[in-house]
């Protein structure tokens, strides 16, 4: 852990070197830019409420903020998890020549990604407004869940990142994975459904689908069911057991990327 | 470590695991887990090295291909950990290998001047400060705001040297770098890489070229099958070397001599 923070302060430039080359690069040459962050959520949420709202019943007013919390968490982890694992290919070239800890790699992405998903938040505060949503004091608590995914996304991108440095097709796996993980995170469609068909332990087997709604009990608790103590505790258990794993499987492995890349 | 010692290699051996057959997708990994196939032949790229480098040393490193020159100067320049052994380093030590590769294709000149220094290890105001030099050094002024990939790849190459050498390092690595750009900027390289050695610069240099190592260094290695077979000063070490590639000569020419003539 102390050599942990001494690498922190020593490579802090690099870190911050690679952080910023993402962020320059996601939206270099495009019109709009950064703008981009917040208007891409913001017309997917329109998409998606326009088509099923019949799905949810029209008179539930906060529908937008249903679909943008999922949606917005969603993206994060597909985005983090993905370039996370692509990380060490992409920089094999360096990996070759320069001996820095090779977890800066996946790390740094992951934080780029995390950057644009915070900026992206300002999308879900501003329809909160639009919509007049109500305010209590467990609003506030919204932040757990945004930490929660931070270190769960880590966690399976580092796992990721050494996986696909020995099997390339990891990543197309990866991709029908997230495919079953979007459709079982209920973004667009009503939880009670599944609920009365006895079907909703396949929900709560699903880590990301469990962040959502932590998100969603804290922005929206009129619309989803209560909050339940054990449901904060296996996700934030899970959360950072995915973490720790994803940094042990990584350093233990990592001595041998250099004669797979 | 003594104080004049700057490299000092400890009874490294370096051995890989060459599996028969590729495996490298998981499919793959599975069925052939499953039935038993994953077999293994391992090599011994290096078998036990031992070498110490004293400070200002300009150390040739030769072999036929295959010797394990590579393998040493990565485990040296720490980005490949060794089987067995330990490398101890007295100073900075920055590796001038595949000069160019490494740059960010989409990022500007400018911007990969700081990502790449960033990778050696510089600070940023360190990089502030010599900026202009690197440019300067680099000729390319007129290009630090066009995107890497429009460059030619003698100019990465130009801007790849400029940044490694800049800061002037205490330990250098050469892998066959000096075969780089036009002849001009070759011998503004070669000019540059002079006044480093005046400098007490310690250098490890692998090159087939014997004419170069006679001209850079003042001691040699000749590796043979991972293992150090030759080590001194470079005109003994060069004559021992010129022998092997005689003796291999002369096998491929009975070879030759024994096939049907067509």
């Amino acid at each position: 852990m102390q050599t942990f923070i001494v690498n922190a302060k020593k490579y802090s430039f690099l870190i911050q070197q690679l952080v910023s080359r993402d962020i320059k690069l996601k939206y270099r040459r495009s019109y709009m830019g950064y703008i981009w962050t917040l208007l891409e959520p913001l017309l997917t949420m329109i998409v998606l409420c326009f088509v099923f709202s019949q799905l949810k019943g029209k008179s539930d007013r906060l529908f937008p903020l249903y679909v943008l919390t999922g949606k917005l968490i969603y993206t994060f982890f597909s985005g983090a998890t993905k370039s996370a694992m692509k990380s060490i290919q992409n920089n094999s070239a360096m990996l070759r020549k320069v001996n820095v800890p090779k977890i800066i790699y996946p790390l740094t992405t992951i934080f780029s990604n995390f950057i644009f998903f915070l900026l992206s938040l300002l999308v879900l505060i501003l329809v909160a407004i639009v919509l007049q949503a109500p305010v209590s004091f467990i609003t506030f608590f919204s932040f757990v869940p945004i930490v929660l995914i931070f270190f769960m996304s880590t966690g399976v991108g580092l796992i990721l990142a050494t996986l696909e440095v020995f099997f390339r097709d990891m990543q197309y796996l990866w991709n029908v994975a997230l495919t079953m993980i979007m459709y079982t995170c209920a973004i667009f469609y009503d939880v009670s459904l599944v609920v009365e068909n006895g079907y909703d332990w396949v929900l709560r087997l699903n880590p990301v689908y469990m962040v959502i709604l932590l998100l969603r009990q804290s922005v929206i608790p009129s619309s989803v069911e209560v909050f339940h103590w054990h449901t904060l505790g296996l996700t934030a258990l899970f959360s950072f057991a995915l973490f720790f794993l994803g940094i042990y499987v990584f350093q233990k492995n990592q001595d041998k990327f250099i004669f797979y890349v | 470590m003594e104080n004049d010692i700057a490299v000092r290699v400890n009874n490294v051996s370096m051995t890989f695991n060459l599996s028969t057959e590729r495996v490298d997708n998981f499919k793959e990994f599975v069925i052939r887990r499953l039935q038993g196939k994953l077999q293994y032949e391992t090599f011994h790229a290096l078998n036990h090295i031992s070498i110490e480098i004293k400070k200002g040393e300009r150390v040739g490193i030769l072999g036929l291909n295959g010797a394990g020159k590579s393998t040493l100067l990565k485990i040296i320049a720490g980005v490949m950990k060794p089987t067995e052994g330990t490398v101890e380093l007295d100073g900075d030590l920055v590796p001038l290998l595949e000069l160019g590769a490494g740059f960010d294709k989409q990022y500007t000149g400018s911007e990969n001047i700081y990502l790449y220094g960033a990778m050696l290890g510089y600070s940023k105001a360190l990089i502030d400060e010599k900026y202009t030099q690197i440019v300067r050094f680099a000729r390319l002024k007129k290009f630090m705001d066009i995107p890497i990939k429009n460059y030619s790849s003698g100019m990465r190459a130009r801007l790849g040297f400029a940044i490694a050498t800049i800061m002037e390092p205490d330990i250098l690595i050469l892998d066959e770098v000096l075969a780089v750009g036009d002849a001009r900027f070759r011998r503004k390289c070669i000019r540059k890489l002079r006044k480093m050695f005046d400098k007490g610069t310690t250098v490890l240099f692998v090159s087939h070229s014997i004419e170069q190592i006679r001209k850079v260094c003042n001691r040699a290695i000749l590796l043979e099958n991972g293992q150090i077979i030759a080590d001194g000063d470079t005109d003994t070490v060069i004559r021992v070397y010129q022998k092997e590639i005689d003796i291999d000569e002369d096998d491929n020419d009975n070879d030759s001599s024994q096939l049907p003539i067509p």
